[in-house]
């Protein structure tokens, strides 16, 4: 009884500042006859289509592509795994603009290609830490009963292996579906006006053409695609839950063997890769017409050529801390509250457990761009002109991140024993002692973890921001952008230092999430 | 003393105690023996306050425990695999229950280093946990649970985890120990053999059901 009250706090949550928005552009979308206009027109299947296809080849490839990666995390034992570990999970939390930028280095032009390559580019580290984590804790044995049965090493994979993961492939690919079928910044930059998704038209009908009931009947369209995806992923993820006898990575990890060496060279290989772009952009950062050049960077302290911005990079940045600081607090709070209540939900029986996973998880799939939108459309009728409050775009930012929080916490307080609970208890430790004596240093180091992951996605967050951010008080990535769509060479400098400025932070962040990880299966 | 009344525990359809008494006087130590799944570790659990019964009382000297909660019964447990904090050193998991007592930090250190004297781990300290042999785990988890000075001790299966050699060692400590204390306790296992070795007294249960 007491849990489904505290579910309802975060519940509250979600209710205020995710369904009220959803919905107010759902009814948007309605009343105006927006959606019979969006569903007879053959340009919003060509959109459909063009946004499903891309989707889908991105998530292909970064299957493909993660997969080599996923074996050599789970099953090698070999020197500087932890920064494969780190390398394969930076492109993850990159800015989508940075990404953005970074693939128009190599194709300045844009295009189909650049934005499908992107777009896999991001998800490779799902797929590999998602499958790397079932990988690691499968029973090898069953793998060696089909050798000595006879199976030859790919036989064995294809029949005994690759079943086994099967459920955290298809969970993997239906994440990075619908990241992909979202995916904002990457396709605005490299497709312009001409290749356009759901996404990217909700966002050019809304700030460009002021066609606010198509947009919401776009956001309609999206949402209930991407509400159709989350429950097949949903039924992926339950069926791995319960599958599998699970056992520990230390006596299943050893050094590669014969063929396993060219997986693993296939492995760096797509590491490499996925470096490629973001040293190309370190060096176009560096390199002007007139040579290397430090120009780029100096003009951050500026606002730019002829005053492209309204205030300085550097504001900018400071801003960019500010607000990602503030949302990763009201992440933390929210999120690790939330999985506290599930955990205790699910402890006492019940459907309201399930209700509440899945209304966390909703947050991740539906697009910020609809999201960002809805707070225009709604924030105005709470008390205290809450649409310029600057607690705006950090709550906006927080929806994103708390389901990260959610699913890094959850899995290690799924791990405490309920026994270890009952000893403290017996011991003399009320309720709350047991919480702070227990379950919070067991789960603190990975609290850190998603702190520092929160971080990074609230400061590269670029769809709710775009339509939340004062243009008196950007983000970087908002800056970025900006300065990319102006004319003059010192803009387009200026924009490819923030990148590497944004770059670095991330990257450090990465880093230390790595070393404060608990090893145990984390869902991203 | 101890006084459990007619208890009666049920998960949802299934009934896994029916119905069962049990007298436990100060000082005297009783085991439970029966087969796996006969009730035994459930009515110990019970006792402790960490299921609820759906009929039938536990009395400690004629007050009735239904509703004091688990932390404030003062009955210690010690669970088969130890259940040790893994975030806690030898001495942060001995301590904890002294802590929560308040008891002073001067006091604090003086009682630990005569309980691992006790259980014969005189001088590990500061050992990680995470480090000890199954043996050493169960060990600590003892010395853990008698701290506080619990009125009664329950211990559930605590030898099953370890080796037969071991297991018999452990089993006259624990003998040795539990008489040396004073220590009321009910010992849960399904080894004759154990039973007798530690126990005043031994009642058998069988599906739910006490049978001696």
């Amino acid at each position: 009884m007491a849990w489904s009250a505290a579910a309802l706090l975060p519940l509250g949550f979600l209710a205020v500042f995710f369904a009220w928005p959803v919905l107010a552009i759902i009814t948007l979308g309605l009343r105006e006859g927006g959606l019979d206009t969006a569903l007879t027109s053959s340009d919003t299947w060509d959109l459909v289509a063009f946004t499903l296809g891309q989707a889908a080849a991105s998530t292909l490839i970064a299957v493909v592509a993660g997969l080599p990666v996923a074996f050599v995390l789970a099953r090698c034992r070999i020197r500087g795994l932890g920064l494969i570990r780190a390398a394969v999970m930076v492109p993850f939390v990159l800015p989508t603009v940075v990404v953005g930028l970074a693939f128009r280095a190599f194709w300045p032009d844009g295009g189909v290609v650049p934005i499908v390559l992107a777009n896999a580019f991001f998800n490779v580290a799902v797929v590999a830490r998602t499958v790397g984590g079932l990988w690691a804790h499968t029973d090898r044995r069953a793998e060696d009963a089909a050798r000595a049965l006879g199976a030859s090493r790919p036989r064995a994979f294809l029949n005994v292996v690759l079943p086994a993961l099967m459920p955290a492939i298809g969970s993997a690919a239906a994440v990075v579906f619908l990241f992909c079928a979202t995916s904002f910044g990457v396709v605005l930059i490299l497709g312009g006006a001409r290749y356009r998704t759901l996404e990217t038209e909700i966002y050019l009908r809304t700030v460009e053409l002021f066609d606010l009931s198509g947009a919401a009947a776009l956001s309609l369209l999206q949402f209930t695609a991407v509400l159709a995806v989350l429950l097949l992923g949903g039924l992926a993820r339950r069926r791995r839950e319960t599958a599998l006898q699970l056992r520990g990575r230390e006596e299943l990890a050893r050094k590669p063997v014969g063929g396993e060496w060219a997986v693993v060279g296939v492995a760096a290989a797509v590491v490499v890769a996925l470096f490629t772009p973001v040293v190309g952009l370190v060096l176009k950062s560096l390199s002007t017409r007139d040579g290397w050049s430090l120009a780029g960077y100096r003009a951050l302290a500026s606002t730019g050529d002829r005053g492209t911005l309204a205030v300085s990079g550097l504001d900018a940045a400071l801003n960019s801390l500010r607000t990602a600081t503030d949302a990763t607090a009201i992440a933390l709070v929210v999120g690790v509250f939330s999985a506290f209540v599930l955990i205790g939900l699910k402890r006492s029986g019940g459907r309201l457990a399930e209700a509440l996973d899945t209304a966390l998880m909703l947050p991740i799939g539906v697009s910020a761009v609809t999201v960002g939108f809805g707070y225009l459309v709604t924030m105005d009728a709470l008390p205290g002109d809450f649409r310029t409050s600057p607690m705006l775009v950090p709550l906006a930012q927080a929806l994103v991140v708390t389901p990260l929080v959610v699913r890094m916490v959850l899995p290690v307080l799924r791990s405490v024993d309920e026994r270890l609970r009952q000893a403290a208890a017996t011991l003399g430790a009320s309720p709350a002692r047991v919480w702070v004596e227990v379950d919070l240093p067991i789960v603190g180091r990975s609290l850190v973890a998603a702190a520092g992951f929160g971080f990074v996605v609230a400061l590269g967050e670029f769809g709710a921001t775009s339509f939340l951010a004062r243009s008196d008080a950007p983000t970087l990535p908002i800056v970025i952008a900006r300065l990319m769509s102006r004319p003059g060479a010192l803009n387009s400098q200026m924009a490819y230092a923030a990148c590497a400025l944004l770059m670095v932070v991330t990257i450090a962040c990465v880093l230390l999430i790595e070393r404060l990880r608990v090893p145990s299966g984390e869902e991203f | 003393m101890l006084r459990v009344s007619n208890i009666t525990v049920r998960y949802g359809q299934t009934v896994a105690v029916a119905g069962v008494d049990l007298s436990v006087a100060n000082g005297e130590v009783v085991a439970l023996l029966g087969p796996s799944g006969c009730g035994k570790s459930t009515l110990l659990r019970t006792i402790a306050g960490l299921e609820t019964p759906a009929s039938g009382s536990v009395c400690w000297d004629s007050l009735d425990m239904g509703s004091v909660p688990v932390h404030k019964r003062g009955f210690g447990i010690v669970f088969q695999d130890g259940q040790l904090f893994p975030h806690r050193d030898v001495f942060g998991n001995v301590a904890f229950g002294l802590r929560m007592q308040g008891v002073s930090r001067g006091d604090r250190a003086e009682r630990i280093s005569e309980l691992l004297k006790l259980v014969g781990l005189d001088g590990y300290e500061h050992r990680k946990v995470t480090q000890l042999s199954g043996g050493e785990q169960q060990r600590v988890a003892l010395a853990r649970a008698l701290a506080p000075r619990p009125r009664l001790l329950l211990l559930d299966e605590p030898l099953s985890a370890l080796d037969r050699e071991l297991r018999d060692q452990l089993a006259d400590d624990l003998a040795r120990l539990l008489r040396s204390s004073g220590t009321t306790a009910i010992l849960v296992t399904h080894d004759h053999d154990e039973a007798r070795r530690i126990a005043d007294r031994v009642v058998t249960m069988r599906k739910g059901r006490v049978t001696s």
